[in-house]
C-alpha cells in the first residue's frame, strides 16, 4: 500500500510541485508563534474575496445590466430566485465587511509597523489592492440600478471632470455617456464582474509571494529569521499549517457568525450597508436631498468637501489615499511595533484614528458649516500625521526590543 | 498582557474620543437643522406575522391602490403562497384586469395617461416600504387635510404638495389644518401643523381607520421583502451552526497548540 502511494507521490512530483508548493507555502512555511488576532484579518480578507466571487457568480446568472432592466432583476433575485435573497445579502453585506476586515488588516500594520523594511513592496501590492477594492466597490454599487447607485457614481464620476483642460472629456470618456446612463452600467459590471476581479486576484497572488519571501511580521516587530537552529528553522516560528491553520478557521468561525448576525438580522444595517433611496429605481430627473457614498468612503469624501476648491478638493482627497503608499518611507524610528514606541507615536496614532473615524461619519452628514469646520481639523490632522512622522518617528523615545518574541 | 492592557486602554480612549466627539457634531448639526426639521412621524406598529392583517391589506391594495399603483415586481401567485390564499380566492380578491395568478402585478392604466391626469407616474409601490419606511406610509396616508389651492383639493403633512389625491377619503372623512405658531431654535417664529379638526366624517370611525392604514402598511411591508420571515427563521440555525463548529474547532486548536511552548 505504502508502496503505491510512494510511487504515486513521485509520478506526481516529476510532473508537478504540489508537495513542494504544500511544504514552501503551509508545512515548512514558518510564521512566529505570537501572532494574536490583529494577524487574522489577512485570511478573513481572503474569505471575503472568496465569498464575493462565489455569491457575485450567481448573482450574474440571473442579473441583467441594462438601464431598463437591472432594478428589477435585482428584486426578481431577492423573490424569484432560489436563495436569491441570500447570496443577493451575503454579496451586499460582504461588500461591507470586506471594507470592515481591510481596514483592521491596515491597522494592523500601524500597530506593528508591518510596513518596515524588508516589507515595502509588500505594503505597496497590499496599497494597489485596497485602491483596486475602492474601484471594485464603487463600480458594483452602480449595480442595482437605485437612486444612490446612480447618483453617488454621476457625483463621483463628475470629480474628474474638476481636472484641468481634459477633466470633462476624461468624464465624458468614462460614462460613455453625458450622463451615467445605460453605457455606463454596461461598461461598470464588465469592470466589476471581470476586469478588476483579474487584478485583483493576481495582486493577491503577489502580496502572498512577496509576504512568503519576506515572512509575517509579529506584534514584536522583530525578525524571527535573525535566529535559526541548526537545521535552518526560525526559533520563534511554527509551520503555518497546522497551528495558523487551525487558528485562523477558529477566526473564521467567529468571524462567520457576525457575519451571518448581520445578513440574517440586519442586511441594511439602518441604512449603512443598504441605503434606503436605492430601494428606488435610478431617475436621472430626480436627484436625491442628500447624496452621500458607501461607509467605506466617507473618510475620503469628508475631506473632498472639507476644501472649499473642488479641483483642490480632489487632490487631497486623491493625496490622502496616495500618501498611505509612502508609508513604508515616512516612519524614521528605529522600532517597528506600538509596544516599543515612545509615547509620541502612541499618541499620533490615537489622534490618527479619531479623525480617520470622525471623517467617516462627517462625510455621512450634511455638509452645515459646523460638519465643514470639524472636516477641515480632522482632515489637517490626518495629514498631519503622515508628514510629520519622519520628524516625530525620530525623535520618539522608543524602549529596547526583545531578542525572541514574548 | 501589560502591552494588550495598554492596547486596549489605547483604544477604548480612542473609540471613546470619537464618540464624544461624534456628539458633539450631532448636537451641533441638530441646531442647526431643526430649524428645517421634518414632521414627526407615528409608529405603524405592524405585526408582520399576523397573517389575516396581511390579508386584508392585500385586499386592500388591490381594491385601493392598485387602479393606479403597480407592484410590478410582485407576482401574485407569490402573495398567494404566502399568504395562504388558494387561487381561486386570490383572483376573486386580487386580480380585476384578467391577469393570470402567475404574472407580476402590473397596473391597467396606461403610464402616459396617468402622468396627464396627476402631473406625475404613480410609482411602483413593490419596494415602497424600503425606501419610505412603515411610518412614514402609516403617517403619510393619515396625512391628508383640505387645501383648495391644491389640484385634488388636499395636501399632505409629510408629502408636501403631493400629486396623489386622497383616496381613501370616503372611509376617513376629509379633515382640516390646525396651526399654531412654534418658535424654533433659530429664534423665528413660524406656522406649524400641529393638529387636525374633522371636517367630514369618513364612514370608518377614526380607529377602525388607523387599522386599515396598519393592516395596508403591513402589506406594504411584507411585499418589499417577502422573504424576511424565511431570513429571519433561519438565521439562528445558522449561528447555532456555527457556534458548534466553533467549539468544535476551540479545541482543536488547543490541542495543536498545547506543545508551542510560551515566551522563552
Amino acid at each position: 500500500m505504502n508502496r503505491w502511494i510512494g510511487l504515486g507521490k513521485d509520478w506526481l512530483e516529476t510532473r508537478f510541485p504540489l508537495i513542494e508548493f504544500w511544504n514552501d507555502h503551509l508545512a515548512k512555511y514558518y510564521a512566529p508563534k505570537n501572532l494574536n488576532f490583529w494577524y487574522l484579518f489577512g485570511s478573513l480578507a481572503i474569505l471575503m474575496l472568496v465569498i464575493q466571487v462565489l455569491t457575485g457568480i450567481f448573482l450574474t446568472m440571473n442579473y441583467k445590466p441594462t438601464a431598463d432592466t437591472a432594478f428589477a432583476s435585482v428584486e426578481y433575485i431577492m423573490r424569484d430566485v432560489n436563495w436569491g435573497w441570500l447570496i443577493r445579502y451575503m454579496h451586499s453585506t460582504g461588500a461591507s465587511f470586506f471594507f470592515i476586515v481591510i481596514y483592521l488588516h491596515m491597522f494592523r500594520a500601524f500597530l506593528y509597523g508591518s510596513y518596515g523594511k524588508p516589507r515595502e513592496l509588500l505594503w505597496l501590492f497590499g496599497m494597489l489592492l485596497f485602491v483596486l477594492l475602492m474601484a471594485e466597490a464603487f463600480m458594483g454599487y452602480l449595480l442595482p440600478w437605485g437612486q444612490m447607485s446612480f447618483w453617488g457614481a454621476q457625483v463621483i464620476i463628475s470629480l474628474f471632470g474638476a481636472i484641468p483642460y481634459i477633466g470633462n472629456d476624461l468624464a465624458l470618456w468614462i460614462r460613455g455617456d453625458f450622463v451615467v446612463a445605460d453605457a455606463t452600467l454596461n461598461r461598470f459590471f464588465a469592470f466589476h464582474v471581470i476586469a478588476l476581479p483579474l487584478i485583483l486576484v493576481g495582486l493577491v497572488v503577489f502580496h502572498l509571494i512577496a509576504l512568503h519571501r519576506v515572512g509575517s511580521n509579529n506584534p514584536d516587530g522583530i525578525e524571527i529569521k535573525a535566529k535559526k537552529d541548526e537545521s535552518g528553522v526560525p526559533l520563534d516560528g511554527i509551520p503555518f499549517h497546522p497551528y495558523f491553520t487551525v487558528k485562523d478557521i477558529l477566526g473564521a468561525t467567529v468571524f462567520l457568525m457576525i457575519f451571518a448576525l448581520v445578513v440574517f438580522y440586519f442586511p441594511e444595517m439602518g441604512g449603512w450597508f443598504l441605503e434606503k433611496d436605492n430601494f428606488v429605481p435610478a431617475d436621472p430627473l430626480k436627484t436625491p436631498e442628500h447624496i452621500t457614498p458607501l461607509w467605506y468612503f466617507t473618510p475620503f469624501y469628508a475631506i473632498l468637501r472639507a476644501v472649499p476648491d473642488k479641483f483642490l478638493g480632489v487632490m487631497c482627497m486623491g493625496a490622502s489615499i496616495a500618501v498611505l503608499f509612502a508609508l513604508p518611507w515616512l516612519d524614521r524610528s528605529p522600532v517597528r511595533s506600538i509596544r516599543y514606541r515612545g509615547p509620541i507615536f502612541k499618541m499620533a496614532l490615537i489622534i490618527f484614528v479619531v479623525s480617520f473615524i470622525s471623517l467617516g461619519y462627517l462625510g455621512t452628514v450634511a455638509a452645515t458649516a459646523v460638519a465643514t469646520n470639524f472636516s477641515r481639523l480632522f482632515s489637517v490632522l490626518y495629514f498631519a500625521f503622515f508628514l510629520l512622522m519622519p520628524y516625530y518617528s525620530k525623535i520618539d523615545k522608543t524602549k529596547q526590543p526583545p531578542d525572541r518574541v514574548t | 498582557m501589560k502591552t494588550i492592557c495598554a492596547l486596549f486602554s489605547t483604544m477604548f480612549s480612542a473609540t471613546f474620543l470619537a464618540a464624544f466627539l461624534a456628539t458633539l457634531i450631532v448636537l451641533f448639526s441638530n441646531t442647526v437643522m431643526a430649524a428645517t426639521s421634518k414632521p414627526a412621524l407615528d409608529a405603524a406598529n405592524i405585526d408582520p406575522k399576523d397573517m389575516e392583517s396581511l390579508k386584508r391589506g392585500a385586499k386592500y391594495f388591490a381594491d385601493y391602490c392598485m387602479g393606479c399603483h403597480s407592484a410590478s415586481l410582485m407576482r401574485y401567485s407569490r402573495v398567494g403562497a404566502d399568504l395562504g390564499i388558494d387561487e381561486a380566492e386570490l383572483e376573486n380578491m386580487m386580480i380585476f384586469t384578467g391577469a393570470k395568478v402567475g404574472d407580476l402585478m402590473h397596473v391597467s392604466v396606461d403610464a402616459e395617461d396617468a402622468k396627464q391626469w396627476f402631473g406625475t407616474k404613480p410609482p411602483d409601490l413593490s419596494v415602497v416600504a424600503r425606501s419610505r419606511g412603515v411610518d412614514w406610509i402609516y403617517t403619510f396616508l393619515r396625512s391628508f387635510y383640505q387645501d383648495p389651492t391644491r389640484p385634488w383639493g388636499v395636501n399632505n403633512v409629510v408629502f408636501k404638495d403631493v400629486a396623489m389625491p386622497h383616496v381613501l377619503w370616503e372611509l376617513q372623512g376629509l379633515q382640516a389644518a390646525q396651526y399654531s405658531n412654534v418658535v424654533g431654535d433659530d429664534g423665528v417664529t413660524r406656522q406649524v401643523i400641529t393638529g387636525f379638526k374633522v371636517v367630514e366624517t369618513g364612514d370608518a370611525a377614526p380607529a377602525a381607520y388607523d387599522v386599515f392604514v396598519r393592516d395596508l402598511v403591513n402589506f406594504l411591508h411584507y411585499m418589499g421583502e417577502p422573504a424576511k420571515s424565511i431570513r429571519l427563521q433561519l438565521g439562528k440555525w445558522v449561528i447555532l451552526y456555527l457556534a458548534i463548529f466553533f467549539i468544535v474547532m476551540y479545541f482543536l486548536k488547543k490541542e495543536y497548540w498545547k506543545d508551542v511552548k510560551k515566551a522563552h
